[in-house]
């Protein structure tokens, strides 16, 4: 199997969250925007993040894991949940650079994108309406250590965005 | 089991800074659906007795915030606000888009239901089981870019302080009042991120009589359960792929397509307070806007498909900073063209203004632009305004919302709305000014004319609707046609889901049996539902009180100036018939069992189940047939 990414593009994503609601019916069997593993920060609106798992070629969150539930899996290189091992702590949290992993709001378990196994719903979505914020690369490996340059937190995209879609001036003092 | 619903609704009595939980028995939510119906009935049942006397800015309106059983599965979530309306006395149903209503349904609850005034300002804040009435006294007087970049910080703080086991905490569906809602403006509108806005009705002046700056709400749970997941997830993806294949022009262009074309092609949009209803400014077509404002094509609000909404911004030049949505064909048309502005910049700044002002772009540039026509005959003055009020003048416009925000100045008449201040004015100037008000039962009317007969509305369109102007729920009884019937449009007020997603009617239905198991047919929707509900608006829009009344006879009609022949385009000379009114109007009233005047029958009423509105009915029969 050709090793996947997802690519995004911020200043494409429309905010309409569809890739929210397939996820969460794909991993949960409901519509259920905060146990979807991408989430759509919209910290000021119109600058709308998907935020989501960049499978950091040194994986610190599954370094940083006490129990081993996490674990990469070799073929997609994603990151699987191990849920009868997780123990919520919330270690993988912390050694996330961009805090991209988030607790399941009523399970104790952590989320993190699994990549659908190679055909992610999110992207599938985001590719039928066109949007085109999100899509399918392979994953890129010129440089592996960029694609950790993805792993921000949503505040700091959204600064970069914002200077991109509302200028400069707006940027300064936003969040 | 009850699908489709959490069956709970958060009552918040501001004045005994009191929370709890009720549920609304399952055989109401079957009758009443939920959004403007539902609003309909809590209306009704509680302050029905003594309607007239409710002042709707006092402390016995009920402020109401409605989900419905389709919001969050149909595509395309909004909430519906409701209460005693400021501007008609009688009920409007008012829906905005927004993260709002997803949070508010997955925090466990259908809707809201505020009443009594807070002794200082205060927001609420719902976290699931949570609900908190909290200080807001750092916000208030704050516009709306502040307050949502306030309040997304101190969510998100607050979130992460109480819950860190989370993670990262998303950022919260917040509804607010600027300072229009805050001084009690009857046309200010409830605001959702930061250019969406309900603004029928005035319920952000509502808002603002309550003290209650902004509702904040994060949910944690997934949408309710269904009764046929299957044939709900099968209807979704199809109302996406009709969405995306066969109106993808719709979605590409936005309601703002009409701009230029409303205009160009069908004489029907306002031009200079509606002087005139055509025009030829090509600089004001979408592909002005498309390449010269537009910063995000493809905009939109949970689970939709369509997308339609365009984010604008300017980014140099005199109006450098301005930002807004679209902006969507109706504040094109009232906050462009209606004030002589043809330059797409000088519309987005204008609209950005009144965006952050919280006011309602329709109701506010109707106003605007009826001011604006007093200064052209010479009525108002440079005296009067302090601004010399030339049309297409984008900076005179946006300095006279401001006034009208807060009050200042004339702003403390035209904060009335077109009709209280046509009244006004006309007692001050001793001229009768109300041929200049564009406007029904206190509501200014959508940006759709009736004159050309080209554009959708029927002649009755304003004149007869229980929601005054409103441009979507427009009356008219085609049954195919939703946006030809008053009855069609009350399903998506009431299911509530946003309108333009509704590509074919029969959605509406199979979805409401898919979600809730209910087999409601159209029949009984027609026929029963939604004719009891427009009794109830029609019944207490009559009873008005307790500053302004309206007389069938007088106010079921059009503004005088639909009857003027239009003064120029392809259509030049064409009017509203009279005659052609006075029979379409008895027909529509005949058709719904209303008597000669409008007024719902005693035979009707006990058809409906509605028995104890009659008493209401009669006051007003006495009053109409005596006289």
């Amino acid at each position: 199997m050709k090793q996947i990414w997802i690519a995004r593009d911020y200043s494409k994503c429309s905010g309409c969250r569809r890739c929210e609601i397939v996820c969460s019916l794909k991993h949960e069997g409901e519509i259920w925007p905060e146990a979807s593993r991408i989430r759509i920060f919209m910290l000021i609106p119109g600058l709308e993040v998907p935020h989501l798992c960049v499978q950091c070629p040194d994986y610190p969150c599954v370094e940083a894991c006490p129990t081993k539930a996490l674990s990469i899996n070799r073929e997609t290189t994603a990151v699987e949940v191990d849920k009868e091992k997780c123990i919520a702590c919330g270690k993988c949290i912390d050694a996330c650079p961009g805090k991209i992993p988030h607790m399941h709001p009523t399970k104790k378990y952590i989320l993190i994108c699994n990549l659908c196994n190679g055909d992610p719903e999110c992207v599938k979505v985001c590719q039928e309406g066109r949007w085109n914020a999100l899509w399918l690369a392979s994953r890129p490996s010129l440089s592996q250590l960029s694609i950790k340059l993805y792993a921000r937190t949503p505040q700091e995209i959204t600064k970069d965005l914002a200077r991109n879609i509302y200028g400069e001036e707006f940027e300064k003092g936003m969040i | 089991m009850l699908y489709g619903y959490n069956g709970k609704f958060i009552e918040v009595d501001l004045s005994n800074e009191k929370i709890s939980i009720e549920k609304i028995d399952e055989q109401i939510l079957r009758e009443y659906i939920g959004g403007r119906a539902l609003a309909s009935k809590i209306l009704w049942d509680r302050l029905g007795n003594k309607w007239e006397e409710v002042d709707p800015l006092g402390p016995e309106n009920l402020l109401l915030f409605l989900t419905g059983p389709l919001t969050g599965y149909f595509p395309g979530a909004r909430i519906c606000i409701s209460g005693k309306s400021p501007q008609s006395n009688g009920i409007v149903g008012s829906t905005v888009g927004g993260n709002f209503a997803m949070e508010l349904r997955c925090a466990g609850y259908d809707g809201i239901i505020v009443s009594g005034e807070a002794k200082k300002p205060v927001y609420l804040f719902i976290k699931d089981d949570f609900i908190e009435i909290k200080d807001a006294n750092h916000i208030w007087g704050k516009r709306g870019i502040d307050t949502i970049k306030i309040l997304i910080n101190e969510t998100l703080k607050e979130l992460s302080n109480k819950w860190p086991w989370k993670g990262l905490w998303k950022d919260p569906g917040i509804l607010y009042i600027g300072p229009a809602g805050e001084n009690k403006s009857r046309i200010a509108a409830v605001m959702s991120k930061w250019s969406h806005a309900a603004g029928y009705g005035g319920y952000g002046g509502v808002m603002g009589s309550k003290k209650l700056k902004a509702i904040v709400v994060k949910g944690s749970n997934s949408l309710p359960p269904v009764a046929n997941k299957e044939k709900v997830l099968s209807l979704i993806a199809e109302v996406c792929r009709v969405s995306i294949q066969e109106k993808d022009d719709w979605r590409r262009w936005g309601t703002g397509f009409g701009g230029y074309g409303v205009g160009a092609d069908t004489s029907s949009e306002p031009i200079r307070n509606w002087q005139e209803e055509w025009h030829d400014n090509k600089s004001f077509g979408v592909d002005k806007f498309e390449e010269r404002v537009w910063i995000k094509r493809y905009w939109g609000d949970d689970g939709c498909p369509t997308t339609c909404l365009k984010l604008s911004a300017i980014k140099d030049g005199e109006f450098k900073g301005a930002i807004t949505d679209n902006p969507d064909y109706e504040l094109q048309a009232y906050l462009g063209t209606n004030l002589g502005i043809f330059t797409p910049e000088g519309n987005v700044y204008v609209a950005s203004v009144v965006d952050d002002l919280g006011l309602c772009g329709i109701q506010g540039g109707n106003v605007l632009g009826f001011a604006a026509e007093l200064y052209q005959r010479g009525i108002l003055t440079k005296k009067d305004l302090g601004i010399a009020l030339e049309w297409g003048n984008p900076k005179a416009f946006a300095r006279l919302a401001e006034k009208i925000a807060y009050r200042k100045g004339i702003g403390n008449i035209l904060a009335e709305g077109t009709y209280r201040a046509a009244l006004k004015l006309s007692k001050r100037k001793k001229i009768d000014l109300m041929k200049y008000a564009i406007q029904s039962k206190g509501i200014a009317i959508g940006a759709h004319g009736i004159r050309s007969g080209l554009d959708y509305p029927p002649i009755i369109a304003y004149a007869c609707s229980v929601q005054g102007g409103d441009h979507t729920s427009v009356a008219g009884l085609i049954r195919e046609e939703l946006w030809k019937c008053e009855l069609s449009m009350l399903f998506a007020d009431s299911g509530v889901v946003c309108a333009f997603n509704v590509f074919k009617l029969d959605w509406l239905w199979d979805f409401l049996e898919a979600i809730t198991g209910w087999n409601i047919t159209k029949e009984e929707w027609y026929e029963k539902i939604a004719a009891r509900v427009l009794a109830i608006q029609r019944a207490l829009l009559l009873l008005g009180g307790p500053d302004i009344y309206w007389d069938p006879r007088i106010h079921d009609e059009n503004p005088e100036r639909f009857y003027e022949p239009l003064p120029s385009g392809p259509k030049k000379g064409k009017a509203a018939d009279k005659e052609d009114f006075l029979k379409t109007k008895s027909e529509y009233y005949k058709t719904l069992g209303w008597d000669e005047y409008g007024i719902p029958t005693s035979e009707t009423l006990n058809k409906l189940g509605l028995k104890d509105l009659d008493n209401v009915l009669q006051k007003i029969r006495n009053k109409v047939y005596s006289s």
